[in-house]
């Protein structure tokens, strides 16, 4: 189990950066995959923008960009039909099985 | 390079009955056998396996029961995308001059583990097929103003396609209608827009220009190839209208075969939802961007079969291991003249594209007469 997952198990995002290239490693890893250099984890801002959406039994899923760098899927919370590049935050995430997000639009 | 051409194929009938892989393996090499005169065991030195399946050993195995004792001997797992990957593979072994003659046998079962990346946490919930693929249909839809009606139009014609298949899955048509009120899996995605994971086995033997004399009259050449892997997890393809690894492999291939997409009379495609069919023809270059739709409803409602003629993925099923190869072995039949009720007449030039896993890898050949 990786730190991603043990993480993610207590409600936690976050994702390893490159201690040379300070880019997140995405999926996240115990190395670079620009350089194989070391990682550092950390904290995934929780802020981020939609990049494409759909729905499935009522509920919207979607693909969220966090940091302009890094994609990941999840459900998002939302009354309205959301716009894409609108803004988002992450207000939930866990592990059950599966990696799971949560997401709302900020205006909501 | 050596030259490297088809020289026999056989298929199994795609269904959901309970059997084994390595069974599916043997009834297609049987086949193979029957449908390739001159072919004998000690002919064959390359084994290769294509298939998502757990088993272990196979291709020794599948040399065994078919009584082969290959020199080069080994499977190929690619997700979807398998199946091409190991004619590629085969063609090297060929084109290199280890070997003169190989054998391709892909087989899946219904219940594959091959169906879901569990790997891929970047799709969080959401690793199911149908959520990327709602993704990229969203995405068109938006972008072009492709309609739920053009994607049904996909799926009716390759339904009515795989008719004239004796080894499809599926043996009737359905409406445009039907189609479109078809169980709704998400906003974007119908029941009658996927493809089903089946049971199947496709097999083809490749040769060289020295030893496919003994074979065949009429080789069908390998004459382009193309492949990319641009990763494994589901969000690097970053605009979701166009297959970043399809483009690229395209490219490839039609550079080595000194091909343009106008040449291309005869095209299987990697249908596994009807989104992809509208993208893969505008990313092969046989539409404009955005007028994948056209193209398809034009060929729909002029019964032109160019693009799928056995039905694709959605009309004939999609046993994972044995896609590509089927593929193949459509094409070939296709540029050979035998394809009976589905034949394209004239067809000199054909192509066959397979891809896995949300088109994060894909792979093309081009084949001639
Ligand atoms: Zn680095």
């Amino acid at each position: 189990m990786t730190k991603f997952d043990e993480a993610l198990k207590a409600g936690k995002f976050v994702c390893s950066e490159c201690q040379k290239c300070k880019k997140l490693v995405w999926p996240p890893n115990d190395y670079c995959n620009r350089c194989f250099g070391k990682v550092k984890w950390r904290p995934v801002s929780i802020t981020g923008k939609l990049v494409e959406f759909s729905k499935r039994n009522e509920v919207f899923f979607c693909i969220a960009e966090f940091e302009n760098q890094i994609r990941v899927m999840g459900s998002l919370e939302s009354t309205i039909v959301p716009t894409i590049g609108q803004d988002l935050k992450l207000i939930k995430c866990g592990h059950n099985g599966n990696e799971e997000f949560v997401f709302q639009l900020n205006n909501s | 390079m050596r030259k490297v051409a088809l020289a026999g194929f056989g298929l199994t009938e795609f269904n959901k009955d309970d059997t084994t892989i390595d069974s599916l393996m043997l009834l297609a090499i049987k086949a193979l056998f029957e449908n390739t005169p001159n072919l004998g065991q000690k002919d064959i030195e390359v084994v290769l396996t294509s298939t998502n399946d757990n088993s272990k050993y196979l291709s020794s195995i599948v040399s065994e029961i078919s009584g082969i004792k290959p020199k080069i001997s080994h499977s190929v797992e690619s997700l979807c995308n398998s199946g091409a990957n190991s004619a590629i593979s085969a063609f090297s072994y060929i084109a290199s001059g280890l070997a003169d003659v190989a054998l391709v046998v892909g087989a899946e079962r219904f219940d594959s583990p091959g169906l879901v990346l569990e790997w891929d946490k970047s799709r969080g919930q959401y690793k199911h097929p149908i959520y990327w693929s709602s993704m990229f249909t969203k995405s068109h839809v938006r972008k072009y103003g492709t309609t739920k009606e053009d994607l049904a139009i996909v799926s009716a014609k390759n339904h009515k396609n795989a008719l004239d298949n004796p080894y499809a899955f599926f043996k009737k048509t359905y409406s445009v209608d039907e189609i479109m009120n078809s169980k709704n899996l998400t906003e974007d995605i119908r029941l009658l827009d996927c493809s089903m994971p089946c049971n199947g086995s496709a097999a083809i033997l490749l040769a060289s220009e020295e030893a496919i004399k003994k074979f065949t009259d009429i080789p069908v050449w390998i004459t382009g190839i193309g492949q990319k892997t641009l990763s494994a997890g589901f969000t690097k393809n970053d605009d979701l209208t166009s297959m970043e690894s399809t483009i690229d492999s395209a490219s490839m291939a039609y550079k080595m075969a000194e091909n343009k997409p106008t040449d291309i009379d005869v095209a299987e495609v990697h249908d596994a939802f009807s989104i992809c069919e509208i993208i893969e023809v505008e990313d092969l270059g046989f539409a404009k961007k955005g007028k994948g739709n056209e193209l398809v409803r034009d060929l729909y409602e002029t019964n032109d079969k160019k693009i799928n003629p056995r039905g694709g993925l959605i009309g004939s099923g999609h046993p994972l291991g044995a896609t590509g190869l089927a593929q193949i072995v459509e094409i070939g039949q296709q540029l050979q003249g035998t394809a009976g009720r589905r034949q394209i007449s004239k067809a000199k030039i054909g192509l066959v594209q397979n891809m896995s896993a949300a088109a994060t890898s894909s792979s093309v050949l081009i084949l001639q007469r």
